[in-house]
């Protein structure tokens, strides 16, 4: 019998006779620039505060110093009373906090994680042009859910993490795992074309740029 | 849904009754026009945007031309990674794929994602005949469906609804399909977007099963890609236990590597954002982590006929940015209903009759909603020519579609286009912009090439005549 597949794969041979032996039409020219910014890394991390604003991210620039102190005050700031933490997120950041820590052992689920107020998270890397971070699940980021399901994330971004480009990024991401990329929060504009943030989706996104 | 777009009237009668509606075309005007000056200043940011396109272009090029290659590999790299592959040769077989799926898990409802594909094969209707209620839960789309709509654009498919209109439909229907809209809903854009987070919300949590459609399809790797805005993307492809995928075959592309083209070119085109507030690549199933079974639908249902005819394939490389949608004068007047079809605009009117085949007054129509000004060739980011397409389609209206019918047709979607100077004037003003890069003749296949490689195309002249009257004529002359 013969299957879809076949059917499909038949169609597509017959269709392309007239393309010789089934030749590529070559190498596809990359004649693009791998980025568009001279990248000196305060200009990185400056383009990156800049284009995270810019999608409404609540950004904030400080050092790892003063992180645990800054995070502390910005979840006393938001209330926060129950934080959603990954494993492998470094202790040191949490030290000054005195909210109530729920660490995701990989059992928590999307029910309880709508009645938490916060999520903490690292990332894998940030691309400055874009205003984007890329969450792959590694160390510090955690299983996809935990950055979805709370309305309140903070990001915490190190110098070293931010590339200049998605031409820069991708070589440095493994396909492999799933991946969120993040552009500011949620938002939609479909209502008479009216951005709103926050759908679905966290609606507030703090973003830490260490330096 | 029971709204159906097969049966729709052919463009020229459907045009005719949009047009006269006056709401939808100042909403359309409003949107079209908006999204269209931000993606100007958008593209405009990346100086290297022509070497972009071109690589786009390319890469797609190279992708059908050995798409069985590309096909395989992808669904060997989706298998090795724990999920399962199916062929569709049609929307039937694809719609009996995912409602067995769904029939084997033993439910009765699915979330969805907005996707054009499942639009394309009704998948709604016929999950519904199943006995199978699917959620859209893009928010457009929750209005779409819950107001027994259709959608009228691709980016923004209920442009064609206001805000009050929105709240009324929130507050009619929403109890009826779940957690009802709450108690005095005002028409805010953020009072609406949070009751349909709300409404939503109950439905994510609670289910089982999401069926999505992707942006990308990556062989050497089999990962998928979504590209969206709202996180309801993000919520189909994580929280239920089980993902299902339907994917038109076109979608492939070669290497992880390529995204760094597709992902600088979509989102300027598309909302004219730098990037899109989230993207989701998944390969797979992972251990513990999101959708445990993961199955991909690969969707044939006509894209194996569009790459047989060498002129036309070139639609198959469209990444649905819906930019050529917001520069076209005819889609501003005549709207996305039109077109009878999931893709409206230049792209649908190329892309329909293809899928299709000319098998009605509405597809043989199709060709003739443009005036070939061009301008939707110069926005598109991956350089399909439309008008070129376009008019090779019109010759195999006139040589395939027996006379009467396809001369009522061509006809009609041409008087319609003389009957609306707005529309005409538009269209010769964009053509008047982008004339350097019209061709001199017309590249026309077959018989039609003696005719067009003896004649050249009148030149257009460098201002319109209306535009020129307009500023020349003396004050108070009229
Ligand atoms: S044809 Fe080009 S411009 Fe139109 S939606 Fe497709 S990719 Fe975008």
């Amino acid at each position: 019998m013969t299957t879809a597949r076949d059917t499909v794969l038949a169609r597509i041979r017959a269709a392309l006779t007239d393309i010789p032996g089934h030749a590529e039409t070559g190498t596809p020219a990359r004649g693009y620039l791998a980025a568009h910014v001279p990248g000196g890394p305060a200009a990185l991390l400056d383009l990156l505060a800049e284009n995270l604003a810019d999608y409404r991210a609540h950004v904030h620039r400080t050092t790892a110093g003063a992180l645990p102190a800054m995070l502390a005050r910005l979840l006393a700031d938001r209330g926060t009373r129950v934080l959603v933490t990954p494993p492998g997120l470094p202790p040191d950041w949490l030290a000054l906090a005195t909210v109530e820590r729920l660490p995701d052992d990989g059992s928590l689920t999307a029910h309880t994680l709508e009645s938490v107020d916060s999520v903490i998270t690292g990332c894998a890397l940030a691309i400055a042009e874009t205003g984007t971070i890329v969450l792959d699940t590694g160390p510090g980021q955690g299983r996809r859910l935990l950055t979805l399901v709370p309305d309140h994330h903070i990001c915490v971004v190190r110098a070293d993490q931010v590339l200049a480009s998605v031409p820069q990024a991708l070589p440095l991401l493994d396909p492999g795992r799933p991946q969120t990329w993040i552009s500011g929060p949620s938002a939609t504009s479909d209502i008479e074309l009216d951005r709103v943030e926050g759908v679905h989706g966290p609606r507030t996104l703090e973003v830490c740029i260490l330096d | 849904m029971s709204g159906a777009y097969l049966g729709m009237p052919a463009f020229p009668e459907a045009a005719k009754t949009s047009t006269k509606n006056e709401q939808l075309r100042a909403n359309l005007t409003h949107a079209t026009h908006t999204i269209r000056d931000k993606r100007a200043a958008a593209v405009g940011e990346l100086d290297d945007w022509a070497q972009l396109r071109q690589a786009g272009k390319e890469i797609k090029d190279n992708t059908l031309a050995r798409l069985d290659h590309y096909l395989l590999q992808a669904e060997a790299a989706v298998q090795a990674a724990g999920g399962t592959v199916h062929w569709a040769t049609d929307a039937a077989e694809a719609n009996r794929i995912v409602a067995d799926l769904v029939h084997a898990k033993g439910e009765s409802e699915v979330v969805k994602v907005k996707s054009m594909a499942t639009q394309e094969i009704g998948l709604n209707e016929a999950l519904a005949a199943e006995g199978i209620t699917a959620y859209e839960t893009d928010l457009a789309e929750l209005i779409v469906q819950l107001g027994d709509d259709l959608p009228s654009h691709i980016l923004v498919p209920a442009i064609h609804k206001n805000r009050g209109e929105i709240r009324d439909i929130f507050a009619e229907a929403m109890g009826r399909w779940g957690r009802p809209a709450p108690d005095g809903l005002t028409d805010r854009p953020a009072d609406l977007a949070e009751a349909a987070r709300l409404h939503l919300r109950e439905k994510f949590l609670r289910a089982k099963v999401a069926v999505s459609g992707a942006n990308f399809l990556i062989a050497e790797t089999g990962t998928l890609v979504v590209v969206e805005s709202e996180g309801n993307g993000r919520m189909c492809l994580t929280l239920p236990e089980t993902l299902i995928s339907v994917v038109g075959i076109e979608k492939v592309i070669p290497t992880w590597r390529d995204l760094e083209v597709f992902l600088q070119l979509l989102p300027r085109s598309s909302t004219a954002e730098r990037m899109n507030p989230y993207t989701s690549t998944w390969t797979g199933t992972t251990d513990r982590d999101g959708p445990q079974e993961f199955h991909l639908v690969l969707l044939d249902n006509g894209r194996t006929a569009t790459l047989a005819d060498e002129v036309g394939r070139q639609a198959l490389r469209c990444i649905r940015c819906s930019a050529c949608l917001n520069v076209c004068p005819v889609y501003e007047r005549a709207g996305g209903h039109a077109y009878g079809s999931p893709y409206p605009g230049p792209i649908g009117a190329i892309l329909t009759p293809q899928l299709r085949g000319l098998q009605s007054e509405l597809e043989a129509s199709l060709p003739y909603a443009s005036t070939l000004c061009g301008a939707c060739y110069e926005v598109c980011p991956v350089a399909i020519d439309i008008p070129e397409v376009l008019v090779h389609l019109r010759e195999q209206v006139a040589e395939q579609v027996e006379g009467h019918r396809v001369e009522r047709a061509a006809m009609k979607a041409a008087t319609w286009l003389l009957d609306h100077p707005a529309a005409l004037t538009a269209a010769e003003r964009a053509a008047t912009r982008t004339r350097a890069l019209h061709p001199k003749r017309l590249p026309l296949p077959g018989p039609a090439k003696a005719w067009s490689d003896t004649r050249d195309l009148p030149a257009l002249p460098a201002e319109p005549f209306r535009d020129w009257w307009k500023k020349n004529r003396k004050d108070g002359s009229r």
